[in-house]
């Protein structure tokens, strides 16, 4: 890493990258631009352990019969790939990388909070990382990601207390950065800066780090009650002596329904600045697409039921917590409005993160929607534990947030390296990520709604056709993936220089040089002006 | 963006060597220092509201079981344990209070006591301990269990046992890393770190303290007064 950063060629004028070099700077550091690379080099790390896991069970599901691994490995495939995705890839992706570089830039401070603290939250994340790579390492784990008991506490053979010590300790690398970035918004404003001008990625993560710090200690103590329910007999979810395995479903899912808006919002912030920026227009409806992002923080801790619609709750639960799923879709669909709206007569402009922005539009849309079809009560009970679920939520979280986080990565790469990526191939890997995601996901939609359950390694032949489609997607999906990944890193050194802001955008974050200083700003910004004022700014440009 | 204007970020009459080089002023770095422990205490609910939440399903599941178990309880002991931590909270904001006036040889002795008595609690809570020991209270792998007292509820009072060890265990927990904070501060304290002007670390810890005092007064009337009624008649 420190060995291409460091490079001279890429570092012409003093920056946070040529600052300082040699390990111990990167490691030691509490800069939060260099943090944020920390996190970027370890999830991504992350993602493609747990995309192995995907291909593989992608691999076995070419054929109905369950010949490549048997159901024992397949159900720890399934349960290593989701830990790793949700808990290592997807809860820290926006918010630890581009959220920790470019939230002190875009309120005009120079570094969070809390710097000492940003640093331990990556130890930690590194800590948590590691205790759930020693259980895939030793023998792997079996549970599903949702460590369901009484299997997980009782019944399973696998290293379920190792991975959930894993998941517990990196749930504090998520409250520590929630806590940074909360206290950073409300005291670190420059001058100007106010709550009303405050671009809508800062909302956004804002809307995320409340969660992180109200849901995640809930979902931690739960863990820590199911490892020592495992380690020493104790009863509380054993049914045997009057424990009850369902309430930790309800403790599980308080935090774990509030974490999938962890693994939205801040995609939802992405787009917020993609979206006007290759418009040239002001956002439309600023105030709504904040007030959304908090509406959904609070709704998203009030439906966490619908998870046990088939487990057996009252009815008038049910009816509750159906209604409130679906009034969930009423923030998420002003913020697609607002989105459309803001383009309207906009003059659009098809680099590769406004074509993220319209994969995310897209495919969050029906992600949004066949949630709803969950969320009834009668649907509900013929989709659950089917393909359907999987197809809706992998909409959501692969073609809504990685999605996002991808376009984020490649609008702000400018920023971060001071190097432009190749166009051409950002634009055609954008293509393949959107092609090949619709075709390994929407058969599963098929599937799901003609009964193929999931988890299991072995289906029905007439199903056949279908999940070949999904393989082939996922292995162009693949693809996707991997070309960014080798360009990114050619850009280091062979980029284009980017100068300070390549897509003459607002915010103050392009106000500086590409890359930032290690202090972002010389002197103070005064902010005078809205967040996104391109109308103001386009017309200064005609005039 | 043409219109950021430019300010200059030096403030000439605020060169304390607290001064952390990302914040703009003491008062800055003040409030958020607060501020975040605030937000840290937030956390801290939510860690042991989770705790509070299932001890709430189960106590309305089994009432009969948890009255039995309350009963089995020793008032006293939470009682005193209850006395000991106000006064270590009075010590605590006393602390403070000599900190933010540069008291300190008050700052000192202030925060000695505070630790007399957080260190008087554990013992206590250890002496506490070990009588369920001794009762054969401790039903971990399901050993160490005997409910002689109420037979019929012996298997529901072993998860509300569980919840017991399991709540003041983390609050104990918590009063431990609180002892292990205000060593740190006292020896802060020792080599003069604190003056009227600078303090927040004092101020931070105390929030803190105060925080762990307070789960413990909801910890003693949910775990050992409960059920006493029911006894008593
Ligand atoms: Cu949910």
């Amino acid at each position: 890493m420190s060995t291409v950063l460091q490079d001279p060629q890429t570092t012409e004028t003093p920056n946070y990258l040529n600052a300082e070099y040699g390990w111990k700077s990167w490691l030691l550091t509490t800069d939060h631009k260099r943090i944020a690379l920390l996190y970027l080099i370890s999830i991504s790390v992350m993602f493609a352990l747990g995309g192995v896991f995907a291909m593989l069970i992608r691999v076995e599901l070419l054929t109905p019969e369950g010949d490549l691994v048997n159901s024992d490995t397949y159900n720890k495939l399934f349960t290593m790939h989701g830990v790793v995705m949700v808990f290592f890839f997807l809860v820290p992706s926006i918010p630890a990388t581009l959220g920790n570089f470019l939230i002190p830039m875009m309120i005009g401070a120079k570094d969070l909070a809390f710097p000492r603290i940003n640093l331990l939250s990556w130890y930690i994340y590194v800590a948590g990382a590691l205790f759930a790579i020693a259980a895939i390492v030793m023998g792997g784990v079996d549970t599903g990601w949702t460590f369901y008991t009484p299997f997980s506490s009782t019944y399973s053979n696998t290293f379920v207390i190792t991975a959930a010590v894993g998941v517990f300790i990196s749930g504090f690398s998520s409250i520590t950065t929630g806590l940074n970035f909360i206290v950073t918004i409300h005291k670190m404003r420059a001058p100007g800066m106010t709550w009303g001008r405050l671009p809508l990625f800062v909302w956004a993560n804002y809307a995320t780090s409340l969660i992180q710090v109200l849901g995640t200690p809930v979902v931690a103590i739960t863990l820590a009650l199911l490892a020592l329910e495992r380690g020493f007999h104790i009863g509380i979810f054993d049914p045997a002596i009057g424990g009850d395995p369902i309430l930790f479903q309800h403790m599980f899912w308080f935090y774990s329904h509030p974490a999938v808006y962890i693994m939205i919002l801040p995609g939802m912030g992405v787009i917020s600045e993609v979206v006007p920026c290759f418009s040239r227009k002001g956002i439309f409806g600023y105030s709504f697409i904040a007030a959304s992002s908090l509406g959904i923080a609070i709704v998203g801790f009030l439906v966490w039921g619908h998870h046990l619609f088939v487990t057996g709750m009252s009815m008038y639960a049910g009816l509750y917590f159906s209604l409130l799923s679906m009034l969930v879709a009423v923030p998420s669909a002003i913020k697609v409005f607002n989105w459309t709206a803001t383009m309207y007569r906009g003059s659009i402009s098809y680099a590769t993160p406004m074509l993220y922005a319209f994969g995310f539009i897209g495919l969050f849309t029906i992600g949004g929607l066949t949630g709803l079809f969950l969320a009834t009560l009668g649907v509900d009970v013929h989709l659950t534990d089917t393909y359907f679920v999987i197809a809706h939520f992998h909409y959501v979280m692969v073609g809504g947030m990685v999605v996002a986080y991808l376009g984020g990565l490649h609008f702000w790469w400018p920023k971060i390296t001071g190097r432009m990526y190749p166009e051409g191939w950002g634009k055609f890997s954008a293509l393949l990520v959107f092609v090949g995601f619709n075709v390994t996901f929407f058969p599963q939609f098929i599937t799901g709604y003609l009964g193929q359950p999931r988890r299991y390694h072995a289906y029905a032949p007439e199903f056949q056709v279908l999940n070949v489609m999904s393989t082939a997607g996922a292995s162009i999906l693949a693809l996707g993936y991997i070309i960014p990944l080798i360009y990114f890193i050619w850009s280091l050194r062979y980029g284009k220089p980017a100068g300070n802001n390549p897509w003459g955008a607002t915010g103050l974050e392009w106000t500086t040089q590409s890359p930032p200083t290690t202090f972002n700003f010389d002197v103070t910004p005064i902010v005078t002006e809205e967040a996104y004022a391109y109308a103001k700014h386009e017309e200064a440009h005609v005039g | 963006m043409a219109d950021t204007h430019a300010v200059a970020t030096g403030h000439s009459t605020d060169h304390s060597p607290h001064l952390r080089h990302h914040f703009d002023d003491m008062d800055q770095q003040f409030d958020s220092a607060t501020f975040g422990m605030w937000v840290f205490l937030l956390t801290e609910i939510m860690f042991f509201g989770g705790m509070f939440g299932a001890y709430t399903v189960y106590r309305n599941m089994y009432p009969e079981a948890f009255a039995s178990t309350s009963a089995y309880m020793n008032p006293l002991y939470g009682a005193l344990n209850t006395a000991v931590l106000i006064v270590s909270s009075l010590s605590m904001a006393l602390a403070v209070r000599a900190a933010h006036l540069g008291q300190q040889k008050a700052l000192q002795i202030c925060l000695l006591i505070t630790m007399f008595f957080g260190i008087c609690f554990l013992v206590i809570k250890g002496f506490e301990y070990h009588e369920h020991w001794v009762d054969m209270k401790v039903p971990l792998f399901g050993g160490h269990w005997n409910y002689s007292e109420a037979p019929q509820f012996a298997h529901q009072a072993q998860i509300l046992f569980c919840f017991y060890f399991f709540m003041t265990g983390f609050h104990a927990v918590h009063m431990l890393v609180g002892l292990g904070i205000m060593t740190t501060i006292f020896m802060m304290a020792r080599k003069g770190t604190f003056s009227p002007t600078y303090y927040t670390p004092v101020e931070v810890s105390g929030l803190y303290w105060h925080f762990v005092d307070i789960v413990w007064i909801f910890l003693f009337p949910l775990l050992y007064l409960i059920g006493h009624t029911r006894h008593l008649v």
